[in-house]
């Protein structure tokens, strides 16, 4: 492209951009724009499949059929929700296989939240309600994404997304009305994932490198605080439902804004589990890396089946 | 007269929305076939985009297996959040 032609193509970028209509894959676009989708799609797509783990820990223990059924059909949404955002990405210029090699190498990161353990069948009740409910107050803006196909991705996400979220706060409303016991696990799950799951919208506004230019460009809606605000809005009338306690001694509602002042995460946790030092990270990387070479084979077949097929019919 | 073949024509309405198909026509190849389409279905801006893919490129499911196709997720009505009793006040969920 010339000088002139490349001037003309970035000024019907931000043409567009301003006019908050949305960016196509043939069309022209800044390289820092679309640089920073893929990294953003290609982390979206890599938390879709390393989020299986956690829960996919749980499905040959499920308390009973009825359950199991759900959390596969859960988890196999997951696996979809990747699908769709690789998919995405690749619009973008990308392989699929290089993308999962980085995540495989370690040079793009998944969500942090996925780093922690499920010890209780409590926990695959706070991972849906609340961590797919984090996810949800994070994806539904990114229906507005300015990039089209990551937004008609995350239509199609969402809409999945609402009974994962109702399936955990069945599951703990379940526990929170049974035994003691029952209660104490429910309690001890909230204990656990709260805090993580507000990490899920990243640092600080004061402190997030990539947001101006995101917001800017039409990727980023809200700010990581804004949305996290909103989730502790939805979230503490639920607990309350629930019968559980959020485990926050400043949590106050404020009845003249209409919101919750609340104590803040410790983020230094969120920066050690980002650089690999949060208690699974080992294991999940290690998991998925297994998965990747073990299912080699498969794919081998798959495409000597199709070579041969395709020698027949000629 | 040798038949042209067949193509397939979908139309991004506008920018945001997926291409969807319109409909087909027959041209020598792609470069006539892309031309076409624009004449013939997006004489009143119906589009922003249009791609053009030649019919016997497109494998579709057969109508006679359709049961057995998609059967698999007649039984599975916990896929969708309906099936789910949400306790009497509960916003947001
Ligand atoms: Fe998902
Ligand atoms: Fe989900």
């Amino acid at each position: 492209m010339s000088h002139l032609s490349y001037a003309r193509a970035m000024d019907s970028f931000q043409a567009t951009i301003d006019a908050d209509s949305r960016i196509e894959p043939r069309d022209a676009m800044p390289d820092g724009y679309r640089k920073t989708l893929i990294r953003q799609i290609a982390q979206h797509a890599h938390s879709e499949i390393i989020g299986m783990q956690p829960e996919g820990n749980w499905i040959s223990r499920a308390p009973s059929l009825r359950r199991k059924a759900i959390l596969m059909a859960k988890v196999q949404d997951e696996a979809g929700h990747g699908l769709y955002l690789y998919a995405a990405a690749e619009t973008l210029g990308v392989d699929r296989a290089d993308l999962l090699d980085m995540l495989h190498t370690g040079r793009q990161k998944y969500s942090s939240i996925f780093n922690y353990p499920t010890l209780t069948w409590a926990d695959i009740g706070a991972i849906g309600w609340l961590v797919d409910g984090a996810a949800i107050v994070n994806q539904v803006p990114l229906c507005r994404c300015s990039y089209g196909p990551y937004a008609r991705a995350m239509v199609r996400v969402c809409k999945e997304e609402s009974f994962h979220q109702r399936q955990g706060f069945e599951i703990l409303h379940t526990l929170s009305t049974g035994t003691p016991g029952q209660q104490a696990m429910a309690q001890d799950a909230l204990d656990r994932w709260w805090w993580p799951s507000l990490m899920m919208f990243g640092p600080p506004d004061a402190s997030s490198t990539h947001s101006e230019q995101s917001m800017a460009w039409g990727i980023k809606r809200h700010s990581n605080d804004e949305l996290r605000q909103r989730f502790v809005d939805m979230t503490v009338p639920q607990a309350d439902v629930l019968g559980l306690r959020v485990p926050d001694d400043g949590l106050v509602y404020d009845e003249v804004t209409g919101h919750y002042s609340f104590t803040q995460p410790d983020f230094t946790e969120l920066y050690e589990v980002v650089k690999g030092n949060g208690p699974c990270n080992e294991k999940r990387l290690a998991t998925r890396v297994k998965a990747h070479e073990d299912g080699a084979w498969v794919r081998e077949a798959a495409a000597a089946y199709a070579a041969k097929q395709m020698e027949r019919a000629a | 007269m040798t038949v042209e073949p067949l193509w397939e024509v979908f139309v991004r309405s506008r920018r945001g929305l997926s291409h969807t198909h319109v409909g087909s026509l027959h041209a020598p190849d792609a470069t006539m076939a892309l031309r076409n389409a624009r004449d013939v279905y997006t004489r009143r801006q119906e589009g922003v985009s249009i791609w053009v893919v030649p019919a016997t490129d497109i494998t579709a499911s057969s109508p006679d297996e359709k049961d057995e196709f998609f059967d698999p997720a007649a039984d599975k009505v916990y896929r969708h959040p309906t099936f789910y009793d949400v306790p009497e006040g509960v916003d947001h969920l």
